[in-house]
């Protein structure tokens, strides 16, 4: 049916569907980065530590706020602000770590699990106190510049995300490729005991994947299009949360892949599918990912060592 | 004369509510060779995993360069320089062979690092040409020595090596054997060495400890636990010289 109509309206109309798309294309890779990057927090944790932190969504809000306080409360420039944000949630990852993680080394799984809930819990109230529940609105350099490019229109905050995701992509490469903390950090993710067993800190290493992790969901809140937080913008670590899922839980690249295809498929789903269809993709994207190739899109290429 | 590197005093370890080591008390001294053997689950493993901090002993104290050591973290007790060799071959898989060895010197600030990977390479030149490759692709031996070789880049004054043989072919044992025997003479190091190879613990050890049942049951020089009838018989497995009969070590626990 769709088709015989599109071939009756001719030119224009084939034209303005294939704005359309493109339109469709460039909000769902920006959406699709932001849940990337949050999914990466999800991967680096899991793959040190095999434990899911169900409260990286709302590390994610907590570094937009540390960012709002700093740039729109404090008035600093944005670059100041956002690297300043990035260093208080560098911090808040490793303290989380070594209050709250730590000391459940050894504990269930399942009581670690709850502990991350909870801590998401907690994170919200603590900002709805601090920082109230209406939408507040981040003064990004960006703000809302769009460029035109014949129809199609890119917004500043698609560039942001875009091209911050892919500076932190090259960024998090080059680490885990060449330096010392970034090898050893794969290592005490590999094989834990012989980690401990050459001396390499591997608790200390959990703590820097913390505030690792954290980081990245920060630039994830501040990058996020829109640019408009409030304390429940966290809830999107759950569709980040089946975004690992659907790139491998154990693959970078597929945390980033995943993310893409989370938010490609909320765009298109939204559009021609049904409306409120957007907010479920990601989750039938999940269940059919799970039923097809549940290794993931990139099988976590170790067999973890018991 | 040479002083004692490693002590062990009546070390108390649990996994849970399981007594895995009953009391065991040990010397190394510095420039020795020490073998400790025993049968599947004496408690070997669980003794190395207890001197190198990887378990907490109940009770007991592990003394190490005079100082007591038993509650400190793996990683430190290995930057104070014990190498620990795991049992089964624990490399980093999916780093390369030359980035495994790097790790072995994580802890290290010196510019020697480089030098030393040349020398790993000089013990087990078979490695070299696997520099670059991830270390999965090696095969169980070839592990093996890179799991040596990872804890040679420690530059280690005492290491604790859990059955180097195991699953090797004779010939890679002799070659372990002298590897592990050059290294305690070039350069020194201590060695406390785990087998169930007896032939070859007992060859190239100075002393020698029997464990069983997560006690010691006899100690003595490797020379003199070599010519003693019920080792030679359990662990030597020369029966016909043990004419003293099937008697076993269990029934002989008073001895301690
Ligand atoms: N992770 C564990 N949990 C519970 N019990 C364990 C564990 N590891 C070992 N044990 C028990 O502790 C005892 C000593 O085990 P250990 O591994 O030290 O023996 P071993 O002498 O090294 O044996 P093998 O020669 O087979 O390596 C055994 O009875 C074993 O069943
Ligand atoms: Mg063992």
């Amino acid at each position: 049916m769709l088709g015989k109509k599109r071939v009756e309206c001719g030119a224009f109309r084939r034209q303005g569907h294939f704005v359309e798309v493109i339109q469709l294309l460039i909000s769902g890779v920006s959406q699709g980065c932001v849940y990337g990057l949050i999914a990466l927090g999800f991967v680096l944790i899991y793959k040190a530590t095999e434990m899911v932190n169900f409260a990286q969504g709302d590390i994610m809000m907590i570094g937009a706020f540390i960012a709002f306080t700093f740039i729109n409360l404090l008035g600093w420039p944005f670059v100041w602000g956002f690297l300043a944000a990035l260093a208080v949630m560098a911090l808040l990852g490793a303290v989380t770590e070594r209050l709250l993680l730590r000391p459940m080394i050894g504990e269930p799984h399942f009581a670690v699990l709850m502990l991350t809930i909870g801590l998401g819990f907690v994170l919200r109230t603590v900002a709805g106190e601090r920082w109230g529940s209406e939408p507040k609105t981040l003064d990004l350099p960006w703000g809302s510049a769009v460029w035109r490019f014949g129809e199609v229109t890119v917004g500043g905050d698609d560039l942001a995300v875009v091209g911050g995701t892919l500076a932190l992509c090259a960024l998090l490469y080059l680490f885990f490729r060449f330096t010392r903390l970034g090898i050893a950090m794969q290592a005490a993710s590999q094989n834990q005991l012989a980690a401990f067993y050459v001396g390499i800190p591997v608790k200390r290493v959990f703590g820097l994947v913390w505030a690792l992790a954290a980081v990245l969901a920060a630039c994830a809140g501040v990058l996020a299009p829109g640019g408009v937080i409030d304390p429940n913008i966290g809830f999107i670590g759950i569709k980040a949360f089946a975004a690992a899922i659907v790139g491998g839980l154990g693959s970078l690249p597929g945390a980033i892949l995943g993310g893409l295809l989370v938010g490609l498929s909320e765009q298109f789903a939204g559009r021609y599918l049904w409306p409120g269809f957007s907010d479920v993709s990601a989750y039938v994207l999940l269940l059919a990912m799970l039923m097809i190739r549940p290794e993931g899109l990139f099988a976590a290429m170790q067999q973890k060592k018991v | 004369m040479t002083s004692s590197l490693l002590a062990l005093r009546n070390i108390e370890t649990y996994y849970g509510p399981i007594m895995a080591i009953r009391g065991v008390s040990m010397t190394v001294r510095e420039g020795q060779i020490v073998s400790l053997l025993g049968a599947n689950g004496a408690g070997k493993t669980t003794v190395l995993k207890t001197i190198s901090g990887a378990m907490e002993p109940q009770k007991g104290v592990v003394e190490y360069q005079g100082e007591a050591i038993q509650a400190r973290d793996p990683d430190w007790v290995a930057r104070r320089g014990i190498g620990h060799v795991p049992e089964g071959r624990e490399v980093f898989p999916f780093l390369t062979v030359e980035e495994n060895l790097r790790m072995g010197a994580y802890s290290r600030r010196d510019g020697e690092i480089d030098a030393d990977i040349e020398q790993v390479y000089g013990y087990f030149p078979v490695l070299k040409g696997f520099g670059r490759q991830p270390a999965q692709v090696l095969s169980g031996g070839q592990q093996q020595m890179l799991a040596i070789g990872r804890a040679l880049m420690l530059r280690p004054d005492l290491m604790l090596l859990d059955e180097p043989s195991l699953g090797l072919s004779p010939r890679l044992v002799h070659e372990i054997a002298e590897i592990i025997v050059r290294l305690n003479q070039e350069r020194n190091v201590t060695m406390l060495l785990v087998e169930q190879n007896a032939k070859m613990a007992l060859d190239i050890g100075d002393y020698g400890y029997v464990m069983e049942n997560g006690r010691i049951v006899m100690e003595d020089t490797c020379e003199r636990l070599r010519n003693a009838p019920d080792i030679q018989e359990f662990y030597l497995g020369m029966k016909d010289e043990g004419v003293r009969g099937r008697r076993r070590w269990k029934q002989r626990k008073t001895w301690r």
